[in-house]
Order: structure tokens, then sequence, then C-alpha cells
């Protein structure tokens, strides 16, 4: 190889930085785009469950998220990322948390209250308070009170997927089973649905009434497997959420106490959505793993004291809401364990 | 038998080692270059004030700088010549810095150093051979060595541990050292222990170097003990292993309270490097002129573990192992987690400088970062336990002075909390940021 002199081989200004001059191949943008992927089989079987508009409420859910994020970047003056996949994930989870056969528009002014008003007006990403995507149903269930908790839509038994474009709501609309467990009790539940044996298998794949995204807990549990392994979340949100609605709902669940019925539980409603996918997101929840368990603990007791004594039958959106404020305590009070710090400094 | 590795049980991570590129190159003897820019400043504490003049002549090992007051350590020129200047140089750090430039003479005969029983001389002159010969810690910290073995009465130290971790990717210097070196470490750090009045000493390396520590358990096997106790000690493979501090915990257990040093935990370490330093310095009056570096990364012609001298320039090194590759971006001295970019190839070794790494541009991150997403994995990659997230954060909405809470002080700016963050943000940047600011 021929001598270089060196004025003449270092072509560009050397790059100069304070160190470290490695990083780690992680990324944002990777994280979210993982996430997202994750999110897709639940989307493809519940178009097969309620038909196509499943797609169609997704689609303009995530294409209003991501627009509504660079409107309100570009409007509070700060640089557009949408690149970075995390308003695509609101999209998804806000599309997967409301019924399947609301109208069309809806999905829109939720996108805009998760995304211009939870997350943007309190900071963007990193400062947000709440779950965008929970905020964004929360206020859909507080305007649209009889589409919200009533435009359910039968699985698909025969037929194609496209059987229930055109039809209003009320020509098919249905029950979730929580609401007939709280109306019913566990009867009902058998009466509409088979026997416990055929709803627990059938409520695991998702064959049953609710939200776009929530009732294949197979899928769910898939997807949530694989950001396990990845190490993007970690088991102690989920499993201390599921466990404790299990554990209460099994207590005071039933007629007396220790008759509930866990398994049932935690494969209706949102419980794997939430638990998986909402109670762990970064912002909104703890990082260290005391707090993460308390927070799980904390959001599976509030979800189970929703639905036994609340007016709705499902707890889980707003039982991570209430949660999500603590954040920042549990951050400070259960930070991570120091080497050994100096005597008499603070914490 | 295998032993189960030691390790520290907090944070840590595990960048790619990029050892292979360097770890099976014997030590080759470095360029004597026309001239060398030997800096004042190359250790902990004052800097030393010049005892020669423009154009003096100066021999190799000669006595050039001296530290008034304070803490300190002696500077000797690296090779025989003439003094061209004495004004200022390019340093890693601080841009420029008082220095001593010297025309070498090529021509000029190396001295020779013969050998005496150490073992013959009291711990007052042991130390004192230690002292004249500027030893500080070659690992990077350049503590004046002298000060170091001279711990408090108060302090109970009973403990010598010698730090053959080398945990930083690239370097291998501590490697080929104690693959080629090893008996004269081992005779180091018996004098060290004559010096500190103690008899054990532990030695820890990370088992990706199980070579070395082969070739050190035949040192010490060889080694005539006399009731010293030298105990090896494999590590783990994890980034900050070689740190002190983690170090320490992961061979003894005790912990270093924070604001503290090793000797309140009766400990002492040493690098190996400046342990082999100071066998040179006892057994031979070799003052510390030249050492043992690692020219690595893909954007260097031909990586090496070159013997060179203090004071002589980059731009030397990069043209006698044969230039630069066109897509070289970044030059940058020590490791990749805690080593100093540096804007020219002008800047000159010191006796603190532990490799050079030429690195591509798909060696380094140059991408732009973004807004905490709060994710917590520098928590749990600070083996400190700090909250380098909050730090970040505070700085950047101008609130550095409240920082102290979490923690930036007993930060040692090792890098893990930046090389994990998935949004790049410049974690250590900030906390040194806000070094400068925060209330104590």
């Amino acid at each position: 190889m021929e001598q270089d002199t060196i004025q003449e081989k270092v072509p560009t200004p050397l790059a100069v930085s304070v160190s470290p001059h490695i990083r780690s191949g992680e990324s944002v943008e990777k994280i979210m785009w993982t996430v997202v992927v994750c999110l897709l089989p639940p989307l493809v079987l519940s178009i097969f469950i309620f038909g196509i508009q499943t797609l169609i409420i997704t689609a303009i859910s995530v294409a209003s998220c991501v627009a509504t994020e660079a409107i309100s970047q570009k409007l509070l003056h700060r640089p557009i990322t949408i690149k970075d996949g995390s308003a695509v994930i609101t999209g998804l989870l806000l599309a997967y948390i409301i019924p399947p056969g609301v109208p069309y528009w809806m999905p829109i002014l939720g996108a805009v209250m998760a995304i211009y008003v939870a997350k943007h007006l309190l900071g963007g990403i990193g400062f947000n308070i709440f779950n965008p995507a929970l905020i964004g149903r929360a206020f859909l269930v507080a305007t649209f009170p009889v589409a919200m908790t009533s435009a359910w839509l039968p699985p698909i038994k025969h037929g194609s997927v496209f059987q229930y474009m055109g039809s209003g709501v009320d020509a098919v609309s249905t029950a979730t089973p929580l609401f007939i467990l709280k109306h019913y009790g566990i009867a009902g539940v058998i009466e509409k649905f088979g026997s416990l044996h055929s709803i627990y298998s059938s409520f695991f794949v998702g064959w049953r009434p609710g939200c776009i995204g929530e009732t294949s807990a197979l899928l769910l549990l898939l997807g949530g497997g694989y950001l396990l392994y990845k190490r993007y979340i970690t088991w102690h949100i989920p499993v201390s959420m599921i466990a404790s609605i299990a554990l209460l709902t099994w207590i005071f669940g039933g007629e007396r106490v220790f008759t509930g019925n866990p398994l049932l539980a935690i494969l209706s409603g949102g419980v794997m959505l939430g638990a998986l996918f909402m109670a762990t997101d970064y912002v909104t929840s703890p990082s260290q793993p005391t707090g993460k368990i308390l927070f799980g603990i904390g959001a599976g007791a509030l979800t189970v004291l929703i639905r036994l004594k609340g007016g709705y039958p499902e707890g889980v959106c707003y039982a991570i809401l209430l949660m999500n404020p603590l954040t920042p305590a549990f951050e400070q009070w259960f930070g991570p364990k120091r080497f050994a710090p100096p005597k008499g400094a603070m914490k | 038998m295998p032993k189960p590795l030691l390790t520290f049980p907090k944070g840590g991570v595990h960048p790619p080692e990029f050892k292979e590129l360097t770890e099976k190159l014997p030590i080759e003897q470095g360029p004597v270059p026309k001239e060398l820019d030997i800096l004042l400043v190359q250790h902990f504490g004052a800097p030393c004030k010049p005892l020669v003049k423009k154009k003096a002549e100066v021999k190799e090992g000669d006595l050039i700088g001296k530290v008034e007051a304070g803490l300190g350590a002696n500077i000797h020129s690296s090779a025989t010549g003439i003094v061209k200047n004495v004004g200022k140089a390019p340093h890693p750090v601080s841009v420029t810095a008082p220095a001593v430039t010297i025309q070498v003479d090529s021509e000029a005969q190396a001295p020779s150093y013969e050998p005496k029983d150490w073992t013959s001389l009291s711990r007052e002159e042991l130390l004192a051979a230690v002292k004249k010969a500027g030893i500080v810690g070659i690992g990077g910290a350049g503590f004046p060595t002298h000060v170091k073995l001279s711990p408090p009465s108060e302090a109970k130290v009973d403990t010598l541990i010698l730090n053959g971790a080398e945990c930083e990717p690239y370097l291998t210097t501590d490697h080929r050292l104690m693959l080629e070196h090893s008996r004269e470490i081992i005779e180091g750090a018996k004098i060290i222990l004559t010096i500190l009045g103690i008899n054990t000493c532990h030695i820890g390396i990370e088992a990706n170097k199980m070579d070395a520590v082969e070739a050190m358990e035949r040192a010490i096997a060889e080694a005539n003990l006399n009731g010293f106790k030298i105990q090896l000690d494999p590590l783990q493979v994890k980034y900050p292993q070689g740190s002190e501090k983690q170090l320490i915990q992961s061979i003894t257990g005790r912990k270093v309270p924070g604001f503290g040093l090793p000797f309140d935990v009766g400990v002492i370490v040493q690098n190996v490097g400046t342990t082999k330093a100071i066998y040179d310095a006892v057994v031979f009056s070799k003052p510390l002129y030249e050492k043992v570096i690692t020219i690595s990364g893909r954007g260097i012609n031909r990586p090496a573990n070159l013997l060179v001298r203090i004071g002589t320039r980059i731009s030397d090194i990069v043209q006698y192992l044969g230039g630069v590759k066109p897509n070289l971006a970044k030059v940058v001295l020590g490791g990749p987690m805690m080593g100093f970019a540096v804007p020219s190839l002008e800047v000159p070794i010191t006796k603190t400088t532990s490799g050079i790494l030429f690195l591509t541009e798909d060696e380094i991150d140059t991408n732009p970062y973004g807004q905490c997403i709060r994710c917590g994995w520098c928590l749990d990659a600070c083996p400190m336990g700090l909250s380098p997230n909050e730090i970040g954060i505070y700085v950047e909405a101008g609130r550095a002075e409240d920082t102290s809470q979490f923690g930036v002080f007993e930060c040692f700016e090792c890098g893990c909390c930046a090389f994990v963050c998935p949004a790049k943000r410049p974690l250590v940047q900030f906390i040194r940021l806000a070094k400068s600011k925060a209330k104590k």
C-alpha cells in the first residue's frame, strides 16, 4: 500500500465528540417498529373474526395518528419524528381498543385527542403522563357512549369478511362476555357462548365479541412473548397485572368468596392487550422492578374494582390511566440501587 | 478446573470486543520520530515546570520536568537530542498544553540499563526509585504512583490488586504485556508488596485472555514468592470490569464508598503496565518514557501493538504503519467507551495513552439524538446505580444545578448509559456539563 502522507489522507474533518464512540445497535425506531410488527397478527385475525372493517378502521386510525403528529409537531415548532413509529403504535392500539362497528370517522377524533392533546401538548414523547391511546379511547367513551359500548359485532361463523359492511350498528349488535357476566352472571355467559370448556378455547384464540385487537389472547401472547425475548419489555408488569386480576377475581368475582372464575377474567375484555402492550409503555410506566410490580398490581386491582363495583363491565382502560400518574413517584421512590452513596447524599 | 468467573453484580454492558484485530500481534518496536512533543501535564495533579531551555542538549532518560508544589510526577526525555522549543503542543483534552519539543538525534546510542538486585533495597529506597522514574498510573488515570503507594497510616491496606482486565474493546496492550513480560510483572508485584508491607496480591484478568492467564500462572509458579501470596482471579468479560471500584468489588466483595478511595477498604490497585514500569524503574533505574499502546480500528492500514516513545505524534505512528484508509471517520485516544476523540493527528502520545483507534464510518454512530423515551435501560446499565436519564433531562431543561440528587458526582463517565441509549442521547456529555454546574 502506498505511503499516504497524513495531511492529504485525512479527507474530511475528523468527527470529534464526547465518549462513548460506539453504541449498541438498538434505536427508538427499531423498538417501535418491532412492536408494530408484533401487533399485526391480531389485526389479521380480526379481519376474519369481525370482517374487513377492522382493517379500514385501523388504517384510518393509524393514518390519523401519523398525520396529527406531523401537524402537531409543525404547529409546535418541533422536529417531525413520525419516522420513529411511535404514532403508528398509538394508531394501532387506539383502533384495537374500540368496537368493530363504530363509524369510520370516530377513530379520527380519538387520534387527535390521543396524539395532539395527550402526547404533544403534554411535551411530546417522553413527557406525556398518560398513555395516549387510552386517553383517545376514554375521550371517545365519554363523548360517544352509545357507540363505544354497543357497536359490537358477533364473530363471523360463515360467509365472507365483507358481510358486515354497509349494515348499521343496530342490525347486528351483540354483547361482550364481560357485559353478560356483569348483568347475568357466569350462567348467562355459559348460556350465550357455550360450555366453559369451549369458551376457554374459543376466547383464547379470539373468537368472541370485543374490541378490534383485544380478543386473541394467543396472538397477543405471541407478540408480547417476542418483545420479552428481545428484552424490550420485562415480565414484571404483565405478570403482576394478569396475576392480580386472576387472583382478585377468584376471591371476589363470584357469588361467594373464592368462587370467581380467574381464567375467564383474564381471557375477557382488554386484559392481555392492556397488560402486554399498554401498561408496558416505557414513558408512562415505571422502569425499575419494584415500581413495575406495584404498577401491575395497582392496575390489576383497579381493573377488578371497576369490573365488580363500577358502572362499566370492563376496567382495564381506566385502571391503567389511573396508575399512569403514579409513575414519576414510583421512579423516584423505587429508583436503582446506588453502588455506595457517600454519607449524607440525597436519596 | 474452571473456577466461576468473578464479576460485579449491578450494571455493565457487553460491547463487541474487536480484540482479534491485534491480540495475536506481538509487541513491536515503534518508530523513533524526528521530533517529540513531551507534554508537561501527563498525570493527575499539578503541571510540571520545564527544567530545560531552548537549544539545550538532552539525553534519553534525562529529567526535563518537575512539579514545584503539589501532586505530580517527574517527566523525562524520551530520546537523545536538542530542545527545539519550550512552548505549547496539542493536547487531547485541553486543546493545547505546555510542552517541551525535542529534535531527536537518530544516530545517538541508546543508554544501557543494567539490572540490579532489588531485594537488597529498603522500602524507602524502592519508593524513591518509583518517584524518581516518574511512574504514574498508565492504565489511564495517571495518578502519581509513589503517592498511591504511600497511603495514609490510618488506612489499613491488606490487599494489592493488579488490574489485567483491559475491558475496553480494541485494546490489547495489557494482554500482550502479560503474555510477553509476565515474569517482570510478577516481580513488580513483589516490589509493590514490599513497599506496602503486605503479602497478599490478586491479579484480575478478563476471561477473553485465557492465554494471558496461563502465562501469568506459569510466572507465579516459577517466581520465588518468599512468603508472598499471589492469586489469579479470572473475571467475567463485561465492561467496565477494569474500573477500579467494580474490580475491587468483583475480587474482594468490598465497596469503595462514594468520594472515597480504594485504601478506604484496605485495597491498592495497580495496572499491570504500571507494575512493569515499576519493575523497570527499580531493577534497571529506567525512567518511564516509553510504553506499549494498541493501534487498531478499520481505518488504519496496519493495526499493531507498538512500544512507542512518549511524545511521539500520532502522525508519525500513522506513517510508520502505512497510512490511514480513505473511510476514516474518527481518531480516538484510548478505548471506544471512554477515550478522547482528537481533531488532528498532531496530538502526541502521553504516559496515559493506552491506544489509538482509527474508526471508520460504520464503526461509529453519527445518528442525531432524540428525546428520552424513559425506557430505563441506562438505569440498568449504570454500574454505580445512578440516573443518567434524569440528569440528561434536567440539563436540557436548564436545571443542571439540581442534578446531584441523581448521583452525578459519583459518575466516572464509563459510557455504559450512552452506549445502551436507544435515543442516542449524549448522556456522558450531559453528565460532564452537569458536573460543572451542579451544587454538591
